[in-house]
């Protein structure tokens, strides 16, 4: 167990954000909970493209890249989104293969349509992009079909809901590579977490009584 | 260390089969086979432990690890009766060893006096069935402070001056305040209110064996990995099984209900993994399945004796649904809250739980709590489950502020500034008994197996979508108190979606206008029990798996007495 722990630099981790008194409160949780992260570590698989051909890669990736883009901040390069992509449609998203197989050449048609003399959509500059994404997001209002009454998923819509899934996933669970996601929105990487939590709870004093007076209906 | 569990056969009669294994289902099982009586829970889910509850979105939200399959059970929806009702998603609920409790918000509020006698308060509410409990919150107490210390609830007693009268305080004490409790604590009161620490079902402090919260910030949707989740599976089920008298039978899904000619059931008719179909034959049937599937079983069931659905010789089997009004604001201040830390909820306010029909102008009653109640993938994606299942471009938990580009640098940015300084506030609120309000049998669609899809139908009382706005007006005055540097609220619209499954087989003295007595027993047959939400006359005001724990321990012992004095068999 000691050695999962080391390994998993579990308490190491945790143990900026926690203190000797509460985590010996909380040990037997704590320990439960650092196995746990552990074992879904362990279960992750090393990215390796299954799914997409290489050339594929690079097109969904560019297309990832404008939904959440790469700036002063990492974006959906850099959280290896397009592996997460290609991992999902094995496995559970493998109903959307016949989206990205379809949407793939679609998406080059159009890049096509709107710029004759550019080949394909990761060829284009950052504009283009956005515009043929655009277009693609303009002509796929977001109809609330269900999935039961066999609506069918635009392309555009199927990558941007995978792409914001890749890049805000638990790190454990196989995408959000090395938690940049998060790191991005400012959700901290710890399994667990002691108060105060932020700014608004660091100086609250304690809970005081209400008064006695209370009327029932404020209306 | 591992309790020796009996595996009774489908021919060896036992005492009670219970139907379901959640809020209700796991107390049944417990005080049962702590009555001394032999006991088998059939549950339709699998059973899953500790190890299995990941903070993986994907899977345990997108996959529905937890939860209800729409693939395997397909629903519709239609407003009124004489539509016909389309395939959509209409409900979740938990669907393995512990039910809805295993991923349940904890919100564990007692439901007050007036929830029990409002129609006698108030008089009739046009549009609706208002009815009065035929039990009170006095035969009540009890058994909610059973739940609080068998279960397991913090919270601190007197603190909200609107609560009702108490036996006993909380076993320990509140979980700590966020930085939206904070924030909510003290606008509230700027405002007059009455703010309190919120009464939840997980653990402060460590407690039977099980470890206190550890904060880790995948409550709500998730099942607890470290066990502090008051949960059936957590505490009823596990003290079953230590009987030596319980069985619990996972993958099992009960599909019928058998009676014999004198008008008695006999057993439970359920699918095995490998969809064989068994006989688990019993002395008395207690069904907890939940206010969907325990009217849809009785309607199944239908004989020769009941044609309508058995014990619906008064027709209202699925009838009188109601799912709580109400909905969400959120607001984004100045600093970071880290609100995403913990559990959802930290301070609750009841102000509002009576209000006066003549000043407001509707009927109805609710509760705010400060909360935030979203993860990751669900924050950006602004509804996980509609989503992913539909792929619909705009969830309607409006988690980002209106006008939100849905990609880009901009949409980036947004989830960047706002991920860390966003609260929301939950109101929760009264919907009013209404006859057409059901769940019922697609006459067309079926399940994996073959048998009638559940159907929702619900169009919300008037009352209830103004008490809806009438809240969020509320909770736009404590935010602007606050300082929030931007509020919006979810659209009021009505319902089209089932979460809280409440009054489907509703309990009362008139055999004519109720399915249940205040035994929890069938007014049409002898042995056969029901308890879960179905059994609320009323829908409370927003929270009610606490009431229907305290409901579960009270029949438990209602029927523990009449089996005891042989009147069940």
């Amino acid at each position: 167990m000691i050695e999962n722990l080391s390994r998993r630099n579990f308490l190491t981790r945790g143990s900026a954000a926690v203190s000797a008194l509460w985590l010996s409160a909380h040990w037997p949780a704590v320990v439960a909970a650092a196995e746990h992260a552990h074992q879904a570590a362990k279960s992750s698989a090393p990215p390796k493209f299954q799914f997409f051909t290489p050339e594929e890669a690079t097109e969904v990736d560019a297309i990832a890249a404008c939904i959440l883009p790469s700036d002063e901040t990492p974006g959906a390069h850099e959280a290896g989104v397009v592996y997460f992509i290609d991992r999902g449609l094995t496995t559970f998203a493998v109903d959307d293969q016949k989206t990205y197989r379809e949407g793939l050449p679609a998406l080059q048609v159009r890049v096509r349509e709107l710029f004759p003399s550019v080949a394909k959509f990761s060829a284009a500059t950052h504009e283009q992009r956005d515009q043929v994404l655009r277009s693609l997001d303009e002509h796929s209002a977001p109809a609330r079909t269900d999935s039961q009454s066999g609506g069918a998923p635009t392309f555009f819509h199927v990558v941007r809901i995978h792409t914001i899934v890749g890049f805000m996933i638990d790190p454990d669970s196989g995408g959000n590579h090395e938690g940049v996601g998060w790191k991005v929105i400012g959700r901290e990487p710890e399994h667990m977490f002691q108060p105060p939590f932020g700014y608004y709870d660091k100086d609250y004093a304690g809970w005081q009584p209400n008064s006695p007076d209370a009327e029932k209906s404020k209306a | 260390m591992k309790p020796d569990l009996p595996k009774y056969k489908t021919s060896d009669e036992v005492d009670f089969v219970v139907v379901g294994s959640g809020a209700a289902g796991g107390i049944l099982a417990k005080e049962l086979s702590t009555n001394g009586f032999r006991v088998v829970v059939l549950e339709q889910g699998p059973y899953l432990t500790e190890s299995d509850f990941v903070h993986d979105e994907v899977k345990v939200i997108g996959e529905d690890l937890l939860t209800n399959k729409p693939k395997l059970q397909p629903t519709s929806f239609r407003k009124t009766p004489n539509e016909k009702a389309k395939p959509q998603r209409a409900l979740v609920y938990g669907r393995l060893v512990g039910g809805t409790s295993v991923h349940f918000t904890a919100n564990f509020w007692r439901f007050h006096e007036i929830d029990f006698v409002e129609r006698s308060k108030i008089g009739p509410v046009p549009g609706a069935d208002l009815r009065d409990w035929p039990i009170t919150y006095a035969d009540l107490e009890p058994y909610y402070t059973k739940v609080e210390w068998e279960i397991g609830v913090s919270g601190l007693a007197g603190a909200s001056p609107f609560d009702p009268p108490r036996s006993k305080p909380y076993p320990m004490p509140p979980l700590p305040v966020k930085g939206s409790g904070v924030i909510f604590e003290r606008a509230a009161r700027k405002l007059g209110w009455h703010p309190f620490p919120a009464p939840m079902a997980i653990l402060s402090q460590s407690r039977a064996g099980r470890g206190a919260c550890i904060n880790c910030g995948f409550c709500l949707s998730f099942g607890c990995e470290v066990g502090a989740k008051s949960s059936s599976l957590a505490t009823a089920i596990r003290m079953a099984e230590k009987t030596g008298r319980c069985e619990i039978r996972p993958n099992s899904y009960v599909h019928r209900i058998e009676m014999d000619t004198n008008g008695r059931v006999t057993g439970a008719v359920y699918f095995d993994e490998q969809r064989n179909t068994h006989l688990q034959k019993a002395k008395a049937v207690v069904v907890c399945a939940n206010g969907a599937e325990t009217p849809r079983l009785l309607l199944l069931s239908a004989n020769k004796q009941f044609p309508n659905g058995l014990a619906n010789s008064s027709g209202i089997v699925g009838k009188y649904l109601m799912l709580n009004s109400g909905g969400v604001t959120t607001a984004v201040f100045e600093h970071p809250l880290n609100d995403y830390k913990g559990f959802a909820v930290s301070r609750v306010l009841h102000d509002f739980y009576e209000l006066d029909p003549q000043k407001v102008g509707f009927y109805g009653g609710g509760g705010l709590d400060a909360r935030f109640d979203q993860t990751p993938i669900g924050f950006a994606l602004e509804n996980w489950p509609n989503i992913w299942k539909d792929h619909s471009g705009s969830g309607d938990r409006n988690s980002l502020p209106p006008g939100t580009p849905r990609w880009g640098k901009a949409f980036k940015d947004t989830l960047t500034h706002n991920f860390s300084r966003t609260m929301e506030i939950f109101a929760h609120g009264t919907s009013l008994p209404v006859e057409n309000n059901s769940f019922s049998l697609d006459p067309d669609l079926k399940d994996a197996w073959g048998l009638p899809a559940l159907c929702l139908t619900y169009k919300d009382h008037p009352d209830d979508l103004k008490l809806w706005a009438w809240q969020n007006t509320r909770a736009h005055e404590l935010l602007d108190a606050a300082g929030a540097q931007k509020k919006w609220s979810q659209p009021v619209k009505e319902s089209e979606f089932a979460v809280h499954l409440l009054g489907t087989c509703r309990m009362g003295n008139d055999p004519k206008t109720s399915v249940i007595n205040s035994d929890h027993r069938t007014h049409d047959v002898k042995n056969l029990f029901l308890c879960d939400g179905s059994s609320l006359v009323t829908s409370g005001r927003g929270q009610p798996t606490m009431t229907i724990e305290a409901l579960a321990f009270r029949a438990a012992d209602c029927i523990t007495a009449l089996a005891k004095r042989g009147e069940i068999t």
